[in-house]
């Protein structure tokens, strides 16, 4: 007898996957609005994903193909862990290529990789309420988003210029979809924001604490809130990747001793990997014969 | 009264991944509103049931969902049918139910008539099921929203004339709104709130 006989297939009940199936349709069908649903315990702790596992445990068959990242990552332990827990539970077949991904989990990064049509990309979302560090109570954030009044979220953004000379958010942006509802895209980097925008994957959102799903269907205009005299901007880097040489992707700074060395290289490891299999190379990548 | 066999049988072969594959096809069904979606799984509700219904039915339905069903439905074995296999009340009241359930050909009451959800609240609204000719071959309309790249052509047979008056009574009290999932043999096109559909020009 496997160890998978032991459990439903991907963990959750029957019950359970169709109370948050029905989330998830009308949370498509409402783009950026935030639908409760009765999350459940999971066997890892909330902050760790837990809504985004319980919205892949429900979306996920038999056929699917699953790529889970952590901070862009294939191989930290957040992502390991959790594409560990869905090949027992699920016995699905996993993958670290985003072309091959029929579903992606995420927290807080979207692959470099331009995604398509078919794929679906599930975030792990910690606080799905962007009006939340703005107004504590939930029944007032509600009234607001009844109201669509957004002018906190723009006193806030204002702030930051008056303060700071430009807009000094720089993850968790907020953004308004389809023109309706100002929306939390995860703490994701605002570098990702605009990839959000018209996007050929549908793109789930799920927050297990806070017991909130939501969603942004294919094709849906996502905008991030500005000024017209503060444009919207995404973050620069000054060097390409140290790995792969790559511009105009999301880096990490890599600290690499004690006397200030550091190196900055790709987030998102497999689109550094492809990137270095395709014989592009940054100036820190170890030489193949120096190796030797 | 209906027979036995008519409410017993008819459901899932294989539950789990019945489900599962059937509410796949919902989910792309509701991210690319006016996609004829064909179900991999099949049910064989009673009579006047159909088929794509009954698959919906068994997906979303349980105790926490009441089902509306038409007159027609309602006289037929398909109460006890629902009730067998999904555990969900059947409703008079077109203002508690999840989902309303509407035979081919049966008159489709006015969607406003159903529960449209609250501005607050704008998820606990009904989801219709309405299994009409077909989904294809009809007169062509287009649809542009959220799903839609540019806009897509749907030609949808045997909804009712005022469909259109309906849908975009609908559309304007957006975010609150009834979802539709239109259904014919063994395929369906849903269409969420958010789609924007009109004729076209000629």
């Amino acid at each position: 007898m496997t160890d998978l006989a032991t459990y439903n297939f991907a963990y959750l009940d029957e019950q359970t996957k169709r109370m948050i199936r029905r989330a998830i349709l009308k949370a498509i069908a409402i783009p950026g609005y935030q639908v409760p649903f009765a999350s459940r315990e999971m066997p890892m702790p909330y902050g760790w994903g837990t809504g985004g596992v319980q919205v892949t445990a429900s979306i996920l068959g038999p056929k699917d193909v699953l790529k889970v990242i952590d901070q862009g990552a294939d191989d930290t332990t957040n992502a390991v862990s959790i594409r560990a827990f869905f090949q027992k539970v699920a016995d699905v077949a996993v993958t670290t290529k985003t072309k091959e991904a029929t579903i992606i989990q995420t927290r807080h990064r979207i692959p470099e990789e331009g995604l398509r049509e078919g794929q679906t990309l599930v975030y792990q979302v910690p606080i799905p309420e962007p009006l939340r560090f703005l107004e504590p109570r939930e029944t007032e954030t509600r009234k607001m988003h009844a109201l669509e009044e957004y002018g906190l979220m723009h006193v806030k953004l204002y702030e930051d210029i008056a303060r700071n000379g430009h807009i000094a958010t720089t993850y968790a942006y907020p953004v308004k979809v389809e023109g309706r509802y100002v929306m939390d895209p995860s703490p994701t980097p605002k570098f990702d924001n605009p990839k959000m925008h018209m996007s050929e994957a549908l793109q789930l959102f799920g927050a297990g604490r806070e017991k909130r799903i939501y969603a942004v269907p294919p094709y849906t205009e996502v905008v991030s809130l500005d000024f017209e005299d503060h444009p919207f901007e995404v973050q620069k880097f000054d060097k390409p990747c140290a790995l792969c040489g790559a511009e105009n992707v999301y880096l990490d700074e890599v600290v690499l001793d004690d006397k200030g060395g550091r190196m900055f290289a790709c987030s998102d490891t497999d689109h550094c990997e492809d990137r270095r299999d395709c014989g592009h190379a940054g100036h820190m990548l170890a030489r193949k014969e120096a190796a030797e | 009264m209906a027979s036995q066999s008519q409410i017993f049988a008819g459901a899932f072969a294989d539950p789990v991944f019945s489900a599962q594959s059937v509410f796949k096809s919902l989910m792309d069904g509701f991210a690319r509103p006016g996609q004829i979606m064909r179900l991999e799984a099949s049910s064989v509700p009673p009579s006047p049931m159909g088929a794509a219904a009954g698959a919906v039915a068994l997906t979303l339905c349980d105790h926490d969902t009441p089902v509306w069903l038409t007159p027609a439905l309602a006289k037929s074995a398909v109460p006890q049918w629902i009730a067998f296999h999904t555990g969900a009340t059947v409703t008079d009241s077109k203002t508690d139910a999840r989902f309303a359930i509407i035979e081919k050909g049966a008159p489709v009451p006015g969607f406003d008539q159903f529960s449209l959800g609250t501005q607050e609240y704008p998820d606990r609204s009904t989801t219709l099921v309405i299994e009409i000719e077909a989904l294809s071959g009809g007169v062509p309309l287009t649809a542009r929203g959220p799903g839609i790249k540019d806009d897509v052509t749907i030609a949808v047979r045997g909804l009712p004339e005022v469909f259109l008056d309906f849908w975009s009574a609908n559309r304007a009290i957006f975010p609150r709104g009834i979802d539709l999932v239109l259904t014919s043999g063994d395929s369906v096109l849903c269409l969420p709130r958010t789609t924007r559909i009109a004729r076209q020009e000629v």
